[in-house]
């Protein structure tokens, strides 16, 4: 029993990490109907600048922490105003297309820069290797970490879409964008603020990632599991983004620790087909009917 | 780009569709297809053959992505999927061509079967659900030893045909031109038949092509299996070719590889396809011309070229090669007519996949 706690325990601080990335990816999705398959590639980017900042600079944590965070959102944005502003209108996988090649983009880049791409590398912080104990439960501060910036992102995030007007803005967007521009939103500066946004979250994620698991050029990978865990979540749903990712990282915890292995790698997949099959607007989403 | 006035309802459903003079240019690429062994060396025949066989996968594609719309990132299972099945009946004694047909059926009942649950899925859903599959395929392959060889791979035994032994060079090749020639003939049958014309009604309106009378989730069905059955014979000949299979030949990579190569040649066209093979096979050897030309190693340039290209093909030039080709032939047929614009593509503003 207390094995079963303490795999869920792992699974949901990894599972968390999974809904911080999903939720960059269904932010940008509700409000300009954009798939980006980049999502990953931008988590690397932003936890290879964390540690260009904090191992090769010495750069204090937070000051660290800032500037990456700051410049893979204008990153992001950047990526949004060059390439995909171009693509508006064009039908919907054409854009999926470009953000695959996009993701492919970063992940060279990455691979060009010299000290990000010799070896997998790792961020230690003042809380790696303290323990943090839940009656006989273990957990390594640094996951608890990972914890409390998820639920204190979340937290945030709910009073911005709620009390701020860049976030009723977003949401309103999000809705419909032919009625958000007619009533004055500015779709086309909301959009790029989205991925910006997008862009900030996914950083946060890698350098949440950063010191629990290796950094590496291909870690953009992670991003494949965070769209199962979108989907499962129900893909327009940004609660239903934070479930899915938790419900998957519990599962291929537990799938790691009980079944063969394998199978904690396929978990993910294996789950977003089963919810497809029987729900496939996802937990929380609402079913789509077209209008003809 | 060219209106061709319509004088009979026959003339919408025959193969040639042009008419036949205008294919007197694919007959001189046929005679320079048949005689290049004569002068190419081994390496380049061998180019050759896999740009005949990634043509015989691409048709597959395309008539899942091109023509029917369905978007599917697990192309590679289906190639893994033929591949093995293949090699598993030669083992158990069953001769090359009897296998290679079989497998191309296993596959595509696989196809079917994996099209089935996924047939309510659309656009990003679906495209979703062909990757898991493709993850599950190439973890299945590296556990299911007693088939597949497991991670360690397996030896393909040669290729006979009828006794024949065609090896892996230019017998092969021929092999692989015939095998491709008649994947593009079937596939422009189909295309012109019953099936293929209530393919491209799913695509373009799935709503008006139900009122129709079309039965969408038939029609999709339809169109996975038959992309699986093409992609299963690439997937029997590639391992033929390479003579060696492993699952981590068949990685999600080598699925947007494949959608690369459909995209670059031009969507929604047979030729589009050969193009966009050639130009899968020529990018790896012109990077590796690059490389040895500065003397440098760069890792970094394949997924670079990679993923510029499928931006930029995106953003500039939809219909990939075979646009850009329609683009020449039309400017040059309507010489004196043509006026900025002609060309110009149409954009929806408003279109939303929500509602």
């Amino acid at each position: 029993m207390v094995q079963f706690l303490q795999q869920i325990l792992s699974g949901i601080s990894i599972g968390c990490v999974y809904a911080l990335i999903a939720l960059g990816f269904v932010l940008i999705y509700k409000a300009t109907e954009t798939v980006n398959f980049a999502v990953g590639e931008l988590m690397m980017i932003g936890a290879f600048l964390g540690f260009t900042f904090i191992t090769m600079w010495a750069m204090p944590l937070w000051l660290a922490a800032i500037v990456a965070i700051a410049a893979t959102a204008i990153l992001a944005a950047l990526l949004e105003r060059i390439f995909l502003r171009p693509m508006v209108g064009e039908p919907a996988f054409a854009i999926l297309v470009v953000t695959i090649g996009l993701g492919f983009c970063l992940r060279a880049v990455a691979m060009m820069v010299p000290p990000w791409s010799g070896e997998t590398v790792r961020i230690t912080t003042p809380l790696s290797g303290e323990v943090l104990r839940l009656g006989p439960l273990i957990l390594s501060a640094d996951h608890a970490a990972v914890i409390a910036a998820t639920a204190l992102i979340v937290v945030g995030f709910f009073f911005f879409f709620t009390r701020t007007r860049i976030g009723l803005a977003m949401q309103a967007v999000s809705q419909s964008q032919l009625a958000a521009t007619y009533m004055g939103v500015r779709t086309r500066s909301i959009s790029t603020l989205v991925w910006a946004l997008a862009g900030g979250i996914t950083a946060i994620a890698g350098l949440l990632l950063a010191p629990i698991a290796f950094i590496h050029v291909n870690m953009g990978l992670l991003g494949l599991k965070a769209i199962p865990a979108a989907i499962i979540g129900g893909f327009s749903s940004l609660p239903g983004a934070i479930v899915g990712g938790i419900a998957l990282g519990v599962c291929e915890s537990l799938a790691g620790y009980y079944l063969p292995e394998g199978f904690s790698d396929v978990a993910a997949y294996v789950l977003v087909l089963v919810v497809l099959g029987l729900r496939p607007e996802g937990l929380f989403g609402q079913p789509i009917h077209k209008r003809v | 780009m060219r209106y061709i006035l319509r004088t009979s309802y026959e003339q919408d459903v025959r193969l040639f569709r042009e008419g036949l003079p205008q294919y007197g240019w694919y007959l001189g690429w046929l005679a320079l297809a048949l005689v290049a062994p004569l002068f190419l060396g081994v390496h380049l025949v061998s180019q050759l053959t896999f740009i005949l066989i990634f043509a015989i996968a691409g048709v597959g594609f395309q008539l899942l992505l091109g023509f029917c719309g369905l978007l599917s990132l697990g192309q590679a299972a289906f190639l893994a999927i033929g591949a093995y099945a293949c090699i598993f009946l030669e083992k158990q004694g069953v001769p090359f061509l009897g296998a290679l047909g079989l497998s191309a059926v296993i596959t595509a009942a696989a196809g079917a079967a994996l099209g089935l649950p996924v047939l309510r899925l659309k656009g990003l859903y679906l495209a979703m659900a062909t990757m898991s599959l493709g993850f599950i395929v190439e973890e299945v392959a590296a556990r299911w030893t007693a088939v597949t060889g497991g991670n360690a791979g397996t030896l393909v035994p040669p290729a006979t045909v009828l006794g024949y032994p065609v090896g892996n060079d230019i017998p092969f090749y021929f092999l692989c031109l015939g095998l491709c020639l008649i994947a593009l003939w079937l596939a422009a049958n189909i295309l012109r038949g019953p099936t293929g014309r209530a393919m491209v009604a799913v695509r373009d309106s799935q709503i008006a092509a139900q009122s129709m009378g079309i039965e969408v989730a038939r029609v999709k069905t339809t169109a996975f299996a038959l992309s699986a059955f093409f992609t299963g014979i690439a997937g029997a000949l590639l391992a033929h070719k390479i003579g060696y299979v492993s699952p981590d030949q068949f990685t999600l990579h080598l699925s947007i590889e494949l959608l690369l190569m459909v995209l670059i040649g031009g969507v929604a066209s047979l030729r589009g396809v050969v193009f966009g093979a050639m130009f899968l096979v020529a990018l790896p050897e012109a990077l590796a011309f690059a490389e040895k030309a500065t003397g440098a190693s760069m890792p970094a340039l394949r997924p670079m070229a990679f993923g510029l290209l499928l931006v930029l093909v995106m953003i500039f030039e939809p219909r990939g090669i075979n646009g850009l080709l329609e683009k020449v032939i039309g400017y040059f047929r309507m010489m004196p007519l043509y006026r900025r614009g002609t060309f110009a593509r149409q954009r929806s503003f408003v279109k939303s996949e929500r509602w």
